[in-house]
C-alpha cells in the first residue's frame, strides 16, 4: 500500500535532497492524504469556473430573447388589416392583399456593396445612394422596399443575400380603380388611410384598432356603401365622354338618392388612381364636389321660387316684372333671353329669369331669404363621411344686393353636393336629409332629416321642374332619356376671372330629378368651361353641353337604378299639378 | 452481453473501463461533427474550397481518433508511461524538425507536413508531457532518493523553450498551468503555489510589457472601444442572437463573417443555430467528463495513476474552459480550440490519446494488480 511505502523516505537519502523536499512539500507530511485533498480542491475549482461559465451563457440567452425589438416593431406594420370596403350590392371597391415586403437587418448585412449590387440589379427602380444609406446605418431593421411582387421576391430569394429579409404586409387594392378614387380616398404605405373613406374609417375606430393590435385580420366586417358600382361606372363614362367632346377643363357628376339622402355615386374628373397615387396631390384633382365651392347659377333658383311658394306669399301664377333689367344702384341686372313683359312664377322658372328670380327673393326680403338658405343648409360646412369639404362662401354684409345675386345663384359658392342637398328637399317632399355615403335605409333618413319645406312647395317644384323638361332649358335631356319623365334645372354660372364674371368662362350644372312625378334619385352634372362646338351653334350655355350630357347619363342609369320607363305619360300640369291638388 | 466469466482482454477492459465516461467522450465526439456540419462549410467555401472540406477530413480523423482511443485505454500504466516516454521523445523530435523545416504561418512556426498530413506535433507533446510530468512527480513523493522534482521542471524547461520558440503563447500558457496544478496535487506548500501564482501574473504582466500582441488582446478585452474586437463582438451576437434554442441549424450567420468559425469559435456558432441549450449540454459533458476523472484519481489508490488521471483531465479541462471563455469574453482572446469539437485533423488523434490514457488510468483494478505493479517498479528500480 502506498502510505507503506512513504515511510521508506528517511535515512538513507542525501540531507541536500531531504532539505529540497521539505522546503516543496513540507516536513513529516502524509503527501498520498495531501494530494488527495488536493485532487478535491481541482474538482471544486473546475465545477466554479464551469458554474461561471454556465451562468454567463445563462445570462445570455435570458438578454438574447428579451431584445427581440426588432420582432415587435415588424409586427405593427403587419397589424395593419383593413376591413374591405365594398359596394352597395357586395361589390368590392378596396381590399387588403397580402404581399411581401422586402427589409434589411443592417447589422446583419456581411458584405453591403456585393448586397446593394445585387438588390440594384434586381430591382431597377432602387435609389442606390438611399439602399446604401439604409444598408449603412446601425439599425436592426429598415424596409428596402414595400410591396414587391411574388417574382421579385423569389429572385431576391435566389440571390441568398444575408441580412435580407420579407414581411408579409397587407397591400390595400382597389379593383375599381379610379372609378370610385375620390369617394374611397386612399391609405399609405402602412395601409393607414389618408384621404377619403378610408380616413374615415381610421378616424372612426380603426386607427384604435390598430394601436391595440386587435385589427389583425379577416375579422372586420365589410363596411357597405351607398354607392353603386355599375351607376358609378356608367357615370363616369358618361362624363368621361362629355368632358372630352366639350373640352371641358373639368367634369363632375353626382346621383343621390332623394329619400335617403345616399350618395349612389358621385364622380370629378380628373380622378386619378388609388392604386397608383401619384398624381393625388395635383391640386387639378380635388373632389370638385365636396372639396371645390362654386357660384351654382340657375340651379338656386330652384330654392329662390321654392322658398316664395313655402311663404304663401307667392303661387305658380304670380306675376313679376321682367320687362327690363333690374337696376340696383349702379348695377343692373339682365337676362339671357329678355321677354320684354311681366311672367308668371313658373316662366321664371322656364326662362330661367335672372330678373324674375331677383324680384321674387325682394319680395320675401333679405331676413327670410337668408333665414330660409340658413334652413336648407346652404350656409354652413356640410360635413359627410368625406374628410373633404369645404366651407360656402358666404357675403359677410348682406343687403338687397346680395339678394338678389344669390336668387339666380352668384354672390354665394357653396359645395355642389350642398345644393344637392338643398335640391332633395324641394322635390323629397320637404325633408332635408343629409347626404351619406354609407347605406342607409330610408327609415334612418327620416330620423336624420327634418322639415323644411310644405309638401305642397315640394310638389309644384316637381312640376316646375317636370315643366322645364317638357318646354325649358332641359328639353334635351328629355329628348335623350325618353320615358322616364324627368325634370331638370339648368344652371350657368360665368367664372370670375381678373375680378369680372367672364362670359367665355362658364362653370355648368344641370340638376334632373327621375321621375318627376315620383321622384327618386337627383342626377347632378357639372362642366368647367366647355367649348363652343358647331353642332352647339357656338353656344356654351348649359342647355347646350350639361343637358345633353345629362340625359345620356339618365338613360344609362335609369335602368339600373330600377326606374321603369313608362310612355305617353300627360304632361306635367295633369299629372302633378292636379295630382297635388286631388290630395289636397 | 460480455460474459463476466471467461477473462478475455476484451471483457476485462470493458467490466473494468468507466462507460459512463467513455459515453460522454462518444456524446462530444458526435456533438463535434454536428457542429462541423454547422460552421465550416462557409469557412471552405470563403478560401476557396469544397464547401464540405473540412466536414470530410472531421469525419475522416474521427475514425483513426477512435481507434487510438479505445487501443490507448487497453493500456496498463506502465505501458502508459512507456508509450508517454515515446510519444513525447517523438514529438519533440517533431518539435525541432518543425523549427528548423516548418514553414512559417502568420508569424510562428508550429505545422510540418508529414505523409501528407499536417501536424502540429505540440499538441501530441502535450499528453505525453503530462503522463511523464505526473510519473515525476508520484516518483518524488514515492522514492524520495530521486531527484524527480528537479527532474520534472528539466522536462517542463525543455517542452517550454521548444514552445516559445515556436512561438505559441498559448500552448506554452496551458503546459505551465497544467504543471502548475500537477505540482500541486503533488502537495507542494501554499507558500509556492503562491508563489508560483505570483510568478505567472509576473510573467503575464511581462507579456503585456514586452510582447505587443499580447498587449493589444489585453487592452481590448479591458476597454473593447480600443480596437478591432470583430471576433469577440460577432461571437457575442452570435450568443444573444441564438437566444435559448437558436434560429435553426444553417440560420446562423456568425459563421459567415468568423474567420476561425470551425475552430475556435464553434462555440458561439453552435449558440447561434442550436441554443445556448446545446451550449449548456456541451458544457455538462466537459464538466462531466472532467470532474468524473477527478473523482476517479481522487479515489485511486495509486500515485501515478491519480496524478497522470488529474494532469490529464486538467489539460483537458483547462483548455475547455480558456476557449469557452474567450468565447464568452469572459477572459481575452486567446486562440485555443474546443476539444473534439473545433476542427482539428490531426490534433484530434492527440486529443484522443490524451483521453484514452484518462480512460485507461481511470479503469478499476484489484489493489493487489496495483501493489504487484508498484512493488514490481520498486524492484525494477533498484534493480
Amino acid at each position: 500500500m502506498t502510505d507503506q511505502i512513504v515511510p521508506l523516505a528517511g535515512h538513507h537519502v542525501p540531507w541536500r535532497q531531504r532539505l529540497i523536499r521539505s522546503l516543496l512539500y513540507g516536513k513529516d507530511v502524509d503527501r498520498n492524504v495531501k494530494a488527495r485533498a488536493r485532487v478535491g480542491f481541482a474538482m471544486v475549482a473546475f465545477a466554479a469556473i464551469y458554474g461561471v461559465i454556465a451562468f454567463r451563457l445563462v445570462t445570455l440567452a435570458v438578454v438574447g430573447d428579451s431584445h427581440g425589438t426588432r420582432r415587435t416593431a415588424s409586427q405593427d406594420y403587419v397589424a395593419t388589416a383593413r376591413p374591405d370596403i365594398v359596394d352597395r350590392n357586395g361589390e368590392i371597391l378596396a381590399t387588403d392583399v397580402k404581399v411581401p415586403s422586402l427589409f434589411s437587418e443592417p447589422r446583419r448585412i456581411i458584405d453591403k456593396d456585393e448586397a446593394i449590387e445585387l438588390l440594384t440589379a434586381t430591382l431597377p427602380d432602387l435609389d442606390t445612394p438611399e439602399v446604401r444609406e439604409r444598408l449603412s446605418s446601425k439599425k436592426g431593421f429598415a424596409w428596402l422596399k414595400r410591396e414587391i411582387s411574388p417574382q421579385q421576391q423569389q429572385d431576391i430569394h435566389k440571390l441568398g443575400i444575408p441580412g435580407i429579409g420579407f414581411l408579409r404586409e397587407n397591400k390595400r387594392v382597389y379593383p375599381a380603380g379610379p372609378a370610385v378614387s375620390h369617394l374611397i380616398g386612399l391609405v399609405n404605405i402602412d395601409n393607414q388611410g389618408i384621404a377619403g373613406l378610408e380616413k374615415w374609417l381610421d378616424t372612426n375606430g380603426l386607427a384604435d384598432l390598430h394601436r391595440a393590435g386587435f385589427a389583425s385580420d379577416r375579422l372586420q366586417k365589410p363596411v357597405e356603401l351607398a354607392v353603386d358600382l355599375r351607376v358609378e361606372h356608367a357615370l363616369r363614362d358618361e362624363l368621361i365622354k362629355a368632358k372630352d367632346k366639350y373640352k371641358a377643363k373639368a367634369a363632375s357628376g353626382l346621383v343621390s338618392n332623394v329619400n335617403t339622402g345616399e350618395i349612389v355615386a358621385m364622380v370629378s374628373l380628373p380622378d386619378f388612381d388609388p392604386n397608383n397615387p401619384r398624381e393625388v396631390n395635383d391640386p387639378d384633382r380635388i373632389n370638385r364636389l365636396t372639396t371645390g365651392v362654386y357660384e351654382m347659377g340657375s340651379t338656386f333658383k330652384t330654392l329662390t321660387l321654392a322658398m316664395a311658394l313655402d311663404s304663401g306669399k307667392a303661387n305658380l301664377n304670380t306675376l313679376y316684372d321682367a320687362r327690363g333689367a333690374l337696376h340696383y344702384g349702379k348695377f343692373a341686372i339682365h337676362d339671357t333671353h329678355p321677354l320684354g313683359r311681366s311672367i308668371t312664377l313658373s316662366e321664371v322658372f322656364t326662362f330661367s329669369s335672372n330678373v324674375g328670380a331677383a324680384r321674387v327673393a325682394l319680395a320675401q326680403g333679405v331676413e327670410a331669404h337668408k333665414a330660409f338658405l340658413k334652413k336648407v343648409g346652404q350656409l354652413d360646412r356640410l360635413r359627410t363621411e368625406l374628410p373633404e369639404s369645404a366651407s360656402p362662401i358666404v357675403p359677410k354684409r348682406w343687403v338687397d344686393l346680395n339678394t338678389i345675386t344669390i336668387a339666380f345663384g352668384h354672390g354665394i359658392a357653396v359645395a355642389p353636393l350642398q345644393a344637392v342637398m338643398g335640391i332633395n328637399a324641394m322635390i323629397n317632399g320637404g325633408y332635408l336629409i343629409p347626404p351619406t355615403f354609407l347605406k342607409r335605409s330610408q327609415e334612418e333618413a327620416r330620423e336624420a332629416g327634418k322639415r323644411v319645406v310644405k309638401k305642397e312647395t315640394s310638389d309644384k317644384i316637381r312640376y316646375l321642374m317636370r315643366l322645364n323638361a317638357e318646354v325649358g332649358t332641359a328639353k334635351q335631356a328629355d329628348l335623350l332619356s325618353k320615358g322616364y319623365y324627368i325634370g331638370g334645372k339648368t344652371g350657368t354660372s360665368e367664372k370670375v376671372v381678373g375680378g369680372r364674371y367672364s362670359k367665355k368662362q362658364v362653370l355648368n350644372s344641370f340638376t334632373a330629378i327621375l321621375p318627376a312625378d315620383n321622384p327618386q334619385f337627383q342626377v347632378l352634372v357639372m362642366l368647367d368651361e366647355p367649348k363652343a362646338l358647331p353642332e352647339t351653334h357656338g353656344f356654351i350655355t348649359s342647355g347646350w353641353n350639361a343637358v345633353p350630357a345629362g340625359g345620356k347619363v339618365i338613360a344609362r342609369i335609369a335602368p339600373l337604378l330600377g326606374i321603369e320607363p313608362r310612355f305617353d305619360l300627360p304632361p306635367s300640369d295633369r299629372l302633378i299639378l292636379a295630382a297635388s291638388k286631388g290630395s289636397q | 452481453m460480455i460474459s463476466r466469466e471467461q477473462r478475455t482482454p476484451f471483457s476485462e477492459w470493458w467490466w473494468t473501463v468507466d462507460r459512463v465516461l467513455l459515453a460522454a467522450v462518444i456524446a462530444l465526439m458526435l456533438g463535434g461533427v454536428i457542429l462541423s456540419l454547422a460552421a465550416s462549410p462557409p469557412v471552405a467555401t470563403r478560401i476557396g474550397l469544397d464547401p464540405f472540406h473540412f466536414f470530410n477530413r472531421h469525419v475522416m480523423f474521427l475514425l483513426p481518433s477512435f481507434i487510438v482511443l479505445i487501443a490507448v485505454s487497453f493500456l496498463s500504466p506502465l505501458q502508459i508511461r512507456r508509450s508517454a516516454l515515446i510519444v513525447f521523445a517523438i514529438s519533440v523530435a517533431l518539435i525541432l524538425a518543425t523549427l528548423l523545416i516548418g514553414p512559417e504561418v502568420k508569424g510562428s512556426r508550429r505545422w510540418i507536413t508529414l505523409l501528407g498530413v499536417n501536424i502540429q506535433a505540440s499538441e501530441s507533446a502535450k499528453p505525453a508531457f503530462v503522463v511523464l510530468a505526473a510519473w515525476l512527480f508520484s516518483e518524488s513523493a514515492r522514492r524520495p532518493e530521486m531527484p524527480a522534482t528537479s527532474m520534472a521542471l528539466a522536462l517542463l524547461m525543455t517542452l517550454v523553450s521548444l514552445l516559445v520558440l515556436e512561438p505559441d503563447f498559448g500552448q506554452t500558457m496551458l503546459i505551465l498551468m497544467v504543471w502548475g496544478a500537477l505540482f500541486f496535487i503533488a502537495g507542494m506548500r501554499i507558500i509556492w503555489a503562491l508563489g508560483l501564482a505570483g510568478i505567472s501574473a509576473g510573467g503575464l504582466f511581462a507579456a503585456y510589457l514586452f510582447v505587443p500582441h499580447v498587449a493589444g488582446r489585453i487592452k481590448r478585452f479591458m476597454n473593447p472601444a480600443s480596437g478591432d474586437t470583430f471576433q469577440v463582438d460577432t461571437a457575442m451576437e452570435a450568443f444573444s442572437n441564438g437566444g435559448w434554442f437558436g434560429l435553426g441549424p444553417g440560420e446562423g450567420i456568425a459563421k459567415r463573417s468568423l474567420p476561425d468559425s470551425h475552430t475556435d469559435f464553434v462555440f458561439a456558432v453552435g449558440a447561434e443555430e442550436f441554443g445556448i441549450i446545446l451550449c449548456l449540454a456541451l458544457l455538462a459533458l466537459f464538466a462531466f467528463i472532467v470532474i468524473r476523472t477527478l473523482s476517479r484519481a481522487y479515489a485511486s489508490e495509486d500515485m501515478f495513476s491519480r496524478f497522470a488521471s488529474s494532469g490529464l483531465a486538467i489539460l483537458f479541462g483547462i483548455q475547455a474552459a480558456i476557449n469557452m471563455s474567450v468565447n464568452l469574453q469572459l477572459i481575452p482572446a486567446k486562440g485555443m480550440t474546443l476539444p473534439f469539437i473545433s476542427y482539428g485533423g490531426s490534433s484530434m488523434v492527440s486529443l484522443a490519446y490524451g483521453v484514452g490514457m484518462m480512460l485507461a488510468l481511470t479503469r478499476q483494478r484489484p489493489r493487489t494488480e496495483i501493489d504487484s505493479l508498484g512493488n514490481a517498479d520498486a524492484a525494477r528500480g533498484f534493480a
